[in-house]
């Protein structure tokens, strides 16, 4: 996936680039005419606690037009600070991105509240939905940052999380066992990773041929054996028992984030770990300096003695063993049946998130909830009665991704030999 | 291109230790020229070359494999193998008659049913055939004319989408005279996809945005958008509740070219001058060596006084027009109303088709034929034999896999590759600047 850099990016590389200013002014202009002078004269009303909890706090009330203004003057604020940061030639603080981010989001969020029939949303619910949709896709984007960091582009995260999914409803139902389930997941997560190896290493064949085609493959392949042996005998193959929740006790009762730290299945405790080792080993351990520098310079790394071949294979194998357990989610905890397709391009919105991300575990895992937040308040939307359609919001992951990917939002590197096949000369 | 490149050389070098070592520079410096040389000869040449023997090779290679996972899931075939000891000729047989089965009953949705009651409609899963494959033509030429540009089209779907929107709401919101209204349908349909194609090379040219991702993001903004205009009342058909738009006018439909009978539309005679048109382009014009320079090699191109950035622009709005008429190919001919659902899958097939077809427009033109085939008849094989239609996907990605990795195929069937050495080097060329753009 190298952007052929040098060829089409004449502006960037003299000097100052307008495209942060320009993004965030394009923002702040959409919240002053939205948020602002669009906000409606009601209250919105975010629930923090729900009657059942035990420990209760006071709902937020927001005032959506007030709400609106300041949100949209503090973006304006921003967006002028850049600019000057720019016009001085100094780099662009990241904290002002971090802000600018929050911000729009909860402008953006009081503004849709405010709009709606009942302008009231559970906070709790809001965030716990998003955490869930989001746990498929961080281990899909995690997957893409081990290959992709180590020079192989993995398109194929759709087909590893279907495989993951199809594997673990199988393995898990035919032993009654959802632990063999998960490691069956992972299996076959490898699977399809070996094959996305052994085409791309070994046989030199382009990477994004290789990870489409997987995609086909796997699709084609688990939607046959789906409504032929699946459905013939669903009782034996294709009912899975559910993933428990572990409860931790009191820690769980904490308002908004118990939920999502401490009452999760053991694939979501695992996601948080898979984020935190998989950052460490990247950035903390020698393993991962070896890594990075197979994805940033082959040639220099195999003089220093780094077998750059099978640091790849392995990787892209520990990869899609990643993508395959987080496949699992979808028969173990979501459904507890396989479907053909059911994973539904969360493959390719994990590819977007670990762009949006940076290649980065830590920055795919925000980007990935800030899809499944998307996506969950697209639900929860439509349940409180608002005007905006819900296709919009469907929407708006993708755009933004396609204003990470064209520099507005910050600029997304992407190792330098990503999608080149390594041949020692 | 660099990647591509390399991957050339590297082939090279790696397969040929045995054979004379190539001519400097043939696979990293020139590979424009050659391709123009080897394609002024059409299609014949390449038929007799090694790279049609390892494309055939793996097409006969999926089938087989495709025909080994219908049998391991068939019933029979498991009845009879819980007495495989006592009787194996019962399992064999059993495996052989499921696979034979469902790949007779593909045959006959494909090509020729020799049940149908006149000779005509023998023929006529032919003519589904050839309705089936003028989308994935349509669509495979923008996939394969992006790839020559060194670019990679994964929208196909989106512009697919955008396309069958613009022409299909000309189709039935203006109406025009006989003539004229297809003719607009037509162009706004190019129009539609182009546009689609544009975001992303514009955003390339301008931004380095990388075209996978840009193009994979606008189709689902593609799908979202048709799904919530479908919804709105310039688009959906009065009094419907479900979100379709109204029947296009028939001055806005492709003619049936056979009659009422068979469902086969003038849209295919597009294709393939479409087709025509595209080999024409990308082998006699200017336009044309342009665009395969920039993909050959940027630097040079640029070097050469070649606009990269229009290069990519230009290439993106062309591959986009003509997913577009596979949109109006959908639209205007075989659907004849608008769903969300008109792209069916086609944009993602049509990634296979131009890999199978090597890029080449007539290479892409059979392998669409090819596919639509494979389609057409799998849903003649669903009905008959229970098969799901799904083999269909796993037999062409195998395909497209294998014919990828030409030494893997070799290996497969052992063929002795220093005898054909010389006659594989021009072909590998081909491979690189097609599948590995």
């Amino acid at each position: 996936m190298s952007i052929a850099g040098s060829v089409t990016e004449p502006a960037t590389s003299t000097g100052k680039s307008w495209k942060a200013p320009i993004g965030f002014g394009f923002g702040a202009l959409v919240a002053l005419l939205v948020f602002a002078f669009g906000g409606p004269a009601t209250t919105a009303v975010f629930r923090v606690s729900d009657d059942s909890d035990r420990f209760r706090l006071a709902d937020i009330a927001l005032p959506a037009n007030v709400v609106g203004w300041i949100v949209a003057l503090a973006l304006i604020a921003i967006t002028v600070y850049v600019y000057l940061r720019v016009r001085r030639g100094e780099k662009i603080n990241r904290w002002a991105g971090i802000a600018y981010a929050v911000l729009f989001v909860i402008g953006f969020l009081t503004w849709v509240v405010g709009i709606a029939d009942r302008p009231s949303i559970s906070l709790a619910g809001l965030v716990a939905g998003s955490v869930t949709l989001a746990i498929p896709l961080i281990f899909g984007s995690l997957s893409g940052v081990l290959c992709e960091r180590v020079g192989v582009v993995n398109i194929a995260i759709e087909g590893q999380l279907l495989s993951g999914a199809f594997a673990a409803a199988v393995a898990a139902s035919v032993s009654g066992n959802v632990y063999v389930g998960l490691f069956a997941a992972a299996f076959a997560g490898v699977l399809v990773s070996l094959i996305l190896a052994i085409f791309s290493i070994k046989y030199l064949v382009n990477q994004i041929i290789v990870g489409v085609v997987l995609n086909v493959l796997v699709s084609g392949l688990t939607g046959f054996l789906a409504s032929t042996l699946l459905s013939r005998d669903s009782a034996t193959f294709n009912s899975p028992p559910s993933l428990p929740d572990i409860r931790i006790p009191l820690l769980a009762d904490i308002p908004v984030i118990g939920p999502i730290l401490f009452q999760q299945t053991i694939v979501g405790y695992l996601m948080y770990v898979a984020v935190i080792v998989i950052w460490l080993g990247l950035y903390r351990t020698k393993w991962g300096l070896r890594v990075r520098a197979v994805g940033e310079h082959p040639q220099a790394a195999d003089t220093m003695g780094i077998k750059v071949n099978a640091t790849r294979f392995w990787n892209v194998l520990l990869g899609g063993a990643v993508a395959g357990f987080g496949g699992a989610f979808f028969t173990l905890v979501s459904v507890s049946t396989f479907t053909r397709d059911m994973t539904a391009g969360q493959g390719y919105i994990a590819l977007a998130a670990l762009i949006f991300g940076r290649w980065n575990p830590i920055g795919a895992f925000f980007a990935a909830l800030l899809f499944g937040f998307a996506t969950n308040l697209r639900f929860v939307l439509s349940i409180i009665g608002t005007d905006v359609p819900s296709q919009f919001l469907a929407m708006l992951p993708y755009i933004v991704t396609i204003l990470a990917v064209a520099g507005l939002v910050g600029r997304s590197r992407p190792p330098a030999a990503g999608g080149i096949p390594y041949v020692k000369e | 291109m660099s990647a591509a490149n390399r991957g050339t050389n590297a082939d090279a070098a790696s397969e040929d230790t045995a054979a004379p070592p190539p001519a400097p520079g043939t696979g990293d410096t020139t590979p424009a020229p050659n391709d123009s040389e080897d394609r002024g000869r059409g299609i014949l040449k390449s038929i007799v070359t090694g790279s049609s023997l390892v494309a055939i090779l793996a097409v006969v290679l999926s089938i087989i494999l495709g025909g080994i996972l219908i049998a391991l899931t068939d019933e029979d075939v498991a009845a009879a193998a819980s007495y495989f000891f006592t009787r194996p000729g019962d399992t064999l047989a059993a495996a052989w008659e499921a696979a034979s089965s469902a790949y007779v009953a593909l045959f006959q949705g494909a090509v020729f049913n020799p049940r149908a009651d006149s000779l005509a409609l023998m023929f006529r899963p032919l003519t589904e055939t050839l309705t089936v494959a003028t989308p994935l033509i349509l669509a495979g030429l923008g996939v394969a004319v992006a790839f020559r540009a060194g670019l990679f089209n994964i929208g196909a779907q989106g512009q697919i989408i955008l396309g069958a929107m613009f022409a299909g709401w000309i189709g039935f919101s203006w109406h025009l005279p006989f003539g004229l209204h297809l003719i607009f349908v037509v162009l706004a349909g190019f129009v539609g996809g182009a546009l689609w194609g544009f975001i992303p090379g514009i955003l390339k040219a301008r931004t380095g945005a990388h075209e996978v991702i840009v193009t994979i993001m606008l189709n689902y903004i593609a799908i979202y958008l048709v799904g919530y205009l479908l919804t709105t009342p310039s688009f959906q058909n009065p009094g419907s509740a479900n979100p379709i738009s109204p029947r296009l006018d028939d001055t806005a439909l492709f003619p049936q070219i056979l009659g009422p009978q068979f469902r086969l539309h003038l849209g295919f005679l597009v294709a393939i001058a479409a087709t025509y048109g595209v080999w024409w382009l990308l082998n006699r014009s200017t336009v044309g060596f342009e665009l395969r320079a920039v993909g050959a090699n940027p630097f040079a191109a640029r070097t050469a006084g070649i606009s990269v950035t229009k290069g990519y622009v230009v290439v993106m709005m062309l591959a986009g027009g003509l997913a577009g008429l596979a949109g109006v190919a959908q639209v205007a001919g075989t659907e004849q109303v608008l769903t969300s659902g008109i792209a069916a899958s086609f944009g993602f097939d049509a990634i296979t088709v131009a890999l199978l077809g090597r890029s080449h427009p007539w290479g892409v033109f059979f392998a669409g034929v090819l596919f639509g085939a494979f389609r057409a008849g799998g849903v003649q094989m669903q009905t008959l034999t229970g098969t799901p239609i799904d083999i269909v996907l796993v037999v062409q990605s195998l395909i497209v896999l294998f014919i990828a990795a030409p030494p893997l195929v070799r290996a497969i069937f052992r063929i002795d590759r220093k005898k054909k050495s010389n006659g594989q080097k021009g072909s590998k060329n081909q491979m690189a600047s097609g599948g590995a753009a």
